[in-house]
Formats: C-alpha cells, sequence, structure tokens
C-alpha cells in the first residue's frame, strides 16, 4: 500500500525508501519509539502529508481519496454539534444529505444511544472517544487509518473500546498506531515495529487467532513477550 | 439566597457610592456648580426628562447603529483578511493606521463631511467599533486545531465548507469577545461626535448644560448615558451566551 517512502524532517530524513504493505481486510498495528515517524507515515497515507517521494497505491489501483477515515489522537469532536451531529460530520462538510438513522444505529452499537442530542462536553473521555469512533464508522470508508486513538483513555475504558473498535472494523482494512504492545496484540492481525533513524521497518509479526483476543490468550503473551524484546533492542540503536 | 443577593449587591453599591458622593458635598462644602448633589441631579432627571429622552434616543440609535454597522464591517473584513494572504499584506498597514489615529483627532473632520447629523457620529462610532471585533476574529479564524482541519480533509471537504463549518464555528468565541469590547466602547464614539458638532443627542446636552454651568443637568445626561452603555453591555453578553452555548466557561465554578 505504501510504496518506497522518502521523508525528510528538516535536513535529517525521518525515513528512506520505506515500503509498508498493509493487506486488505486486515487489521495492522504500527509500533515504535516515539519521534519514530509513525504519525508521518499515517498522514501520508491519510494523504495530509507529502512524501518527498514515493507513493501510496491501493491494489486495484484505484486512487485512495475518498475511500479513507482517519481518527487521530485526539477525539476531535466538535464541541458546537451535539453527538449525532459530530457522527454524521462528514456529510455535512459533502454537503451531501445526512442519514441520522444509520448515525443512531452506529451509537446504538457504541452505547451512546441515549446520548445523541448531548454535546460533547457533556461526555466522559471513554463516551468521547467511543463518538469519534461511530463518526469514523459513519464515513463507511474500506480503508481507516488510527493514531492511537485510544492512547489518552484509562486502561479498562480503553479495554472496552478496543473491544468494541475490532468488532466493528471486522472486514475493513485497517493500520493503527500505538504505544501499546498489549492493545496490539489484541485487536491486530499483524504488527509491524517501526524504529531507528532512519527508521526501518521490522518483518510483520503475525497474531494467532481471532480478535479481539482476551488479555489472557497465550498466543497473545507470547507474541507481547517478543515484541516487548523487540521494542526494548530497538532503543539501543 | 444567591438570586437575591446577586440582585441586591448593584443596589447596595448604588447607595454606597450615593452616600459617599452626598457627604462629599457636604462635607467639603463644594459649591453646586462643581459638583451638584445626589438630590440636584435626581431634580434635573425630572425637570429635563422630555429632552433627555429624546437625545437618550438619538444617543442610542448612533450606538446601536454603529455596532450592527461596525460588526458587519469588522466580521467582513476579517474574513476577508483570513481569505486572502495578498489582501492581508495590503489590508494590515492600513488598518493599524486607522487606530493610530484618535479618533478624536478625526471627529472634527468627519462632522465636517458627514455633517451635524446622525451620520457623522455613526461613522465614528464605526471606526471605534470594527478593530475589536477585527482584530479578534481575524486572531481566532487563524487559530483553528489543526487536528479539526486535517479531519475535514480527510472527509473530503471543500475548502469552503472548512472555513464555513470549522473554521468560522471554532473562531466564534473570539469574535464573542471582540464584539464584548465594542460594546464597551460604542458609546465613546457616539459621545465624541456629538460634543464635536450636533443638532441632538446625550453628548449636545452635557456640551450645552456645560456651557451654561448646568452642571446637575450634565451628571443627569451622564447617568442617563452610563445606564444606557450598560443595558447594551448586558444584552449583547446575554445574546453571545446563547450564542456560544457550546463554550464551556471554565471560570464558574461548577
Amino acid at each position: 500500500m505504501l510504496q518506497r517512502l522518502t521523508l525528510w524532517y528538516g535536513a535529517q530524513p525521518l525515513f528512506e525508501d520505506l515500503s509498508l504493505v498493509v493487506p486488505g481486510g486486515q487489521f495492522v498495528a504500527l509500533l515504535g519509539p516515539s519521534g519514530v515517524g509513525k504519525t508521518s507515515l499515517l498522514k501520508i497515507a491519510a494523504g495530509l502529508l507529502m512524501p518527498k517521494s514515493g507513493s501510496v497505491q491501493a491494489s486495484d489501483g484505484r486512487p485512495l481519496a475518498g475511500r479513507i477515515a482517519y481518527m487521530g489522537q485526539q477525539d476531535l469532536l466538535f464541541p458546537w454539534l451535539d453527538v449525532i451531529g459530530n457522527v454524521m460530520l462528514g456529510s455535512r462538510l459533502r454537503r451531501q444529505r445526512p442519514d441520522p438513522a444509520r448515525a443512531m444505529d452506529l451509537l446504538d452499537r457504541v452505547g451512546l444511544a441515549g446520548r445523541a442530542a448531548a454535546l460533547p462536553a457533556e461526555l466522559s473521555g471513554g463516551m468521547r472517544q467511543r463518538a469519534a469512533l461511530a463518526r469514523t464508522l459513519y464515513e463507511d470508508r474500506p480503508i481507516v487509518l488510527m493514531d492511537e486513538p485510544f492512547s489518552a483513555l484509562d486502561t479498562i475504558t480503553r479495554a472496552r473500546v478496543q473491544e468494541l473498535a475490532a468488532e466493528l472494523l471486522r472486514g475493513r482494512t485497517a493500520l493503527l498506531i500505538t504505544h501499546d504492545p498489549l492493545e496490539a496484540c489484541r485487536i491486530s492481525h499483524h504488527l509491524i515495529v517501526l524504529s531507528g533513524h532512519p527508521a526501518r521497518l521490522g518483518v510483520p509479526i503475525a497474531v494467532p487467532g481471532e480478535a479481539p483476543r482476551p488479555p489472557d490468550d497465550p498466543g497473545l503473551l507470547r507474541t507481547q513477550g517478543e515484541l516487548m524484546r523487540l521494542l526494548t533492542a530497538g532503543d539501543d540503536e | 439566597m444567591r438570586h437575591a443577593g446577586a440582585a441586591l449587591r448593584p443596589i447596595v453599591t448604588l447607595f454606597g457610592l450615593l452616600l459617599v458622593w452626598w457627604c462629599a458635598t457636604r462635607l467639603f462644602a463644594v459649591p453646586s456648580f462643581m459638583l451638584p448633589d445626589p438630590w440636584g441631579v435626581a431634580q434635573a432627571l425630572v425637570s429635563q426628562r422630555t429632552i433627555l429622552f429624546w437625545s437618550t434616543l438619538t444617543t442610542l440609535s448612533e450606538i446601536v447603529l454603529g455596532l450592527l454597522l461596525g460588526t458587519v464591517l469588522g466580521a467582513g473584513l476579517a474574513l476577508l483578511l483570513v481569505f486572502s494572504q495578498r489582501l492581508q499584506r495590503w489590508l494590515m498597514p492600513l488598518l493599524l493606521i486607522s487606530q493610530a489615529i484618535p479618533v478624536f483627532a478625526l471627529a472634527p473632520l468627519l462632522v465636517l463631511w458627514f455633517g451635524f447629523g446622525m451620520s457623522s457620529k455613526v461613522v465614528m462610532a464605526v471606526l471605534v467599533i470594527f478593530f475589536p471585533i477585527t482584530a479578534a476574529f481575524y486572531d481566532g479564524l487563524r487559530r483553528t486545531d489543526i487536528g479539526w482541519l486535517e479531519l475535514a480533509r480527510t472527509m473530503d471537504a471543500s475548502p469552503w465548507a472548512i472555513l464555513r463549518h470549522v473554521r468560522l464555528m471554532a473562531a466564534l468565541p473570539a469574535f464573542g469577545a471582540g464584539l464584548r469590547v465594542a460594546a464597551a466602547v460604542a458609546p465613546i464614539g457616539a459621545i465624541i461626535g456629538e460634543w464635536v458638532g450636533a443638532s441632538a443627542g446625550l453628548g449636545y446636552v452635557m456640551m450645552n448644560a456645560n456651557a451654561r454651568i448646568q452642571t446637575n443637568v450634565m451628571f443627569a445626561a451622564l447617568f442617563v448615558l452610563s445606564v444606557v452603555a450598560i443595558i447594551l453591555w448586558v444584552i449583547v453578553d446575554r445574546l453571545l451566551k446563547r450564542l456560544l452555548y457550546w463554550a464551556p466557561d471554565t471560570a464558574a465554578p461548577r
């Protein structure tokens, strides 16, 4: 999907000649130390950042524009819109007719059906992130890019929202950036580690079993251990 | 109880000030053409009520017209500035110059150009009002959260849709701050205009009373003007609170 990318940050190459393939319909987690360029990579994929060279392609050859939904580090809910208005934001921005029935259905699935008319300021952090998830799903795009979407939540809330995301995003192509090895192991099919200067991608690690996996799944624990070893070793460079 | 307190506080303050004022006039035996006592001012309020009423109507119309025009002009200017970088480079120095020249200095010219009637006062008020609005709104329009803009871009929003649904909405609290300042300074423009040359209005009444050493009438006009200014500010503040129902007032105790 991402081919031969080079991105410079000032005089320093952030990464050079980097290629990343996300198989269709799979959930891929991208891990790595802070500042290694994970977010930049995701923004290139989302078309928000132009690489110095290289290109982003889909396997069917069609352009990616209009097929991507993006979920950032903050929930980015608009404080002046109520929850359902935020979910239907895409329609409003594209001057399309909003679909309140579908928005309500999605809110129901993320457990916010009763709070559709609430303002974001009235919601807890977990609720806000679930509203943002509903907004991402409302876009109904085959490819979903997520930049540490759950990092601001407490552990228990995070676990719940992770499960929800894994269920609701099943069948879509997803690229998730995360700091949390457990999160990566729970909800993704493949893990990839980005590390070094300029950054290189590690060999993809497959996680056995169906997502979302319980946190005490033996396959998950083994992969998590392997991942921790890779990530701590990467810091020596 | 809290409601009663909120209503009582300004009344207590008012009576306290009146008492200090009255004591001062008595204690220092100030002649009434220098500082009339509250009773004299109250008498002037009653005896001059007809002229005060019509003058207030004139001045209030000038202020409100100036506020409306100044707000439209100021907000439009901010939008133009944020829409075009080139326009911003050309207009910004002009805006700054327009504020560097004190309105006091311009007042005689404006009266010469726009006449003794209301229009010169409205122009003056607009000059005082538009800048705080332009400055605050322009600032707000430029400081949109980059995350919101990026989200809108991944949703295939046109630049126009981003301006209307994201930038504009996000800038409304800043616009509100500008409008509050504008509402507070709006009377200045109108009154200066009336001082320099007018045939009606509270400023005109004050100048006349001053020339005839009717100091108590001057104070009465001043009193009416402050009441008008305060009411105007409260109305604007209420309207803004309704418009910005979503903007959290984090200073308020929960």
